[in-house]
Formats: C-alpha cells, sequence, structure tokens
C-alpha cells in the first residue's frame, strides 16, 4: 500500500509481503529505502524489527511441539498476530489450530491486500496529494501504541524519538532509525542501575515515574547525560 | 536492483530469526534481559520510524499536512478504533489539509 510512493515495483512490493511477511519490517524497509537509505542499513533496520519474532517461536515452540521437518514451513508464519491468537487456546489442538488457522488466513489477506493496494495506488497516480504518504507513519504509530504499557517503554520511545530526529542532519538516512534502537538498551541500563542503588524505594519510585510518563524521554535523556 | 538486495536481505533476515525461535532449545534465550530487550527493541525502531516520517522532509525538519493527519490518528487511536480505521483517519486529515492549501 504504503510502497507505491516510493518507488518499488508491484513485483517487489508483492515479494516483501510474501517473503519477508511481518509487517513492521515491511513497512520500515520500505520508509528507509524511499528516504534514500544504503539497501543494507534499510535491510538492517527491518531486521532489528523482526528480532521480536525469535522470542514468539521460544513460546510457540513449547506450545505447539512441532515435529522438526514442519517448524521451517510454521516459522514463516510466526508474528504477532498468530502468536497472540495461540497463546489464548486452552489446550494443544486448539493451539496448533488456532495458529495454522490465523498464519494462513494473515497469510493470503495480507498478500491480496498488498497487490490490490499496489494496483490501487497506481491507479491513483499522486499518491501525495491523496494524502498516502501519512498512512507510512500512522502505520507505526497504530503498531507502536499497544506496546506502550509502562514508563520504561514510553522512555524508550522518548528518548528514540529525540536520537531519530536530532541525528538525523548529521548522519545518512536509514542510520538516525538504527542509532535509536539504542534507546532500548540505554533505559534498561538505567532501570537496572536505578533498581541497584535504590531497592527499598521501588515502589514510590514507580508511581511518581508514572505520573511523570509524559517527560518520560527527556528524563532519560537528562540522566544519560549525566 | 539495490531494492532487491534490501528485499532479499531483509526476507532472509526474519525467517531467520521466525525460525531460530522454533529451533533453538528453550533456555538459550530465556533470561530475562535478553527478553526485555526484544521487547523494547521495537519500540524504539517504531517510535523513531513514526517520528522520521512525520517530520523529516528529506534531512530537514519540515511541518506539514502530514502532522495534523498523525494527529487525527493519534485521537483514533486514544479512543481505540481499529488499524484501519486510524490510517484512514491519517491520510483523510492528511489529504483534507492539502486540499485546503496546507
Amino acid at each position: 500500500m504504503t510502497s507505491a510512493g516510493s518507488g518499488l515495483t508491484l513485483l517487489q512490493t508483492c515479494a516483501l509481503s510474501l517473503l519477508v511477511f511481518t509487517g513492521a519490517s515491511q513497512f520500515a524497509l520500505v520508509g528507509a529505502l524511499a528516504a534514500g537509505g544504503n539497501p543494507l542499513t534499510a535491510a538492517a533496520g527491518a531486521f532489528f524489527l523482526g528480532v521480536r519474532n525469535a522470542f514468539y517461536g521460544l513460546r510457540l515452540s513449547q506450545l505447539l511441539a512441532l515435529p522438526r521437518a514442519v517448524r521451517p514451513f510454521a516459522a514463516q508464519w510466526v508474528i504477532d498476530e498468530t502468536t497472540a491468537v495461540a497463546l489464548a487456546q486452552p489446550t494443544r489442538r486448539a493451539t496448533r489450530i488456532g495458529f495454522a488457522v490465523t498464519g494462513l488466513s494473515l497469510y493470503i489477506l495480507w498478500n491480496l491486500t498488498t497487490l490490490l493496494g499496489q494496483l490501487g495506488a497506481q491507479a491513483i497516480g499522486d499518491t501525495a496529494a491523496w494524502g498516502l504518504d501519512a498512512a507510512g507513519p500512522a502505520v507505526f504509530l497504530a503498531l507502536l501504541a499497544p506496546m506502550l504499557k509502562t514508563t520504561t517503554e514510553r522512555a524508550v520511545a522518548g528518548l528514540a524519538v529525540l536520537l531519530g530526529l536530532g541525528l538525523l542532519p548529521v548522519l545518512p538516512a536509514g542510520v538516525p532509525v538504527l542509532a535509536a534502537a539504542l534507546a532500548a538498551p540505554a533505559v534498561l541500563c538505567l532501570e537496572g542501575r536505578r533498581r541497584g542503588t535504590s531497592r527499598g524505594h521501588a515502589r514510590v519510585d514507580d508511581a511518581s515515574d508514572a505520573e511523570g510518563s509524559a517527560a518520560g524521554g527527556s528524563d532519560a535523556e537528562g540522566e544519560e547525560a549525566r | 536492483m539495490n531494492t532487491w538486495i534490501a528485499i532479499g536481505a531483509t526476507a532472509v533476515g526474519c525467517y531467520a530469526v521466525k525460525l531460530a525461535g522454533l529451533l533453538v532449545p528453550a533456555g538459550a534465550l530465556e533470561r530475562p534481559l535478553v527478553r526485555r530487550l526484544a521487547a523494547l527493541l521495537p519500540v524504539a525502531l517504531l517510535a523513531a520510524l513514526t517520528a522520521q516520517q512525520t517530520f523529516p522532509d528529506g534531512h530537514t525538519l519540515v511541518l506539514d499536512a502530514r502532522v495534523a493527519g498523525l494527529g487525527a490518528a493519534a485521537v483514533a487511536l486514544v479512543l481505540r478504533a481499529p488499524f484501519l480505521l486510524v490510517v484512514a483517519a491519517a491520510v483523510l486529515v492528511t489529504a483534507g489539509v492539502r486540499a485546503m492549501g496546507g
């Protein structure tokens, strides 16, 4: 859908949906390429977004207990949605069915809508005039929003925004996003240190943090500078 | 050609991590710190991507109709609208602001 405005051909867009099949990574790759990024930096950003699927796989392999020969085929369907459905099932049989049904239907739907979206965009012509260039960031925001559950996640997001925008003028296209990924280990490290020094006050700290969540990003930035 | 390299690298990389999760014995990656980091990486990347694609025009920070569109998406998210409606809100508001000469 969004890739139409960024110079990818119909074949390239469909190949992306068929072969990569993990939404956030696809949008990230397309966005980075559109910004004129180096193909390998673009792929690296998309890859890091896909790393979470490995952890879904860990949970799923215990629940599904698939034979080794089947695993390479099941792997392509290890994504957010299939994991969510599979984890919610009470029995192994239901887990397997849930995983397979969700995987198959999503795979077909996702690739069909990719094709239709791409054909539609070609028919429209100038995607910017229709506001379609806003679809990219809106998709990222929609994927991000459910992840922002605690102060830690908000701090990571805030710091990543600062890094991503701040480094934009000085680094080549695609690299600032990778640099922004460092917000995750940075905040984790800070969090660990704080827990180490003030274990007794942890509960109080958390409560006050939640109140100042809007300032979470700048907080983390300030503490890092010290 | 460059695009195909990027697509190939992404496809191989993303498939490899999915498969790794299924094949690696549980316990090897099951450490709490690794798990936390893997959960936070997408947060950082998605936040940076959202910000970058909303504001910058190449290498400078420019405010345009997309900001209004993203604001609409944020409102839709707060109202717990479904995914497609969120994206549609962003697209429609951006197009509307542009049509009004924004």
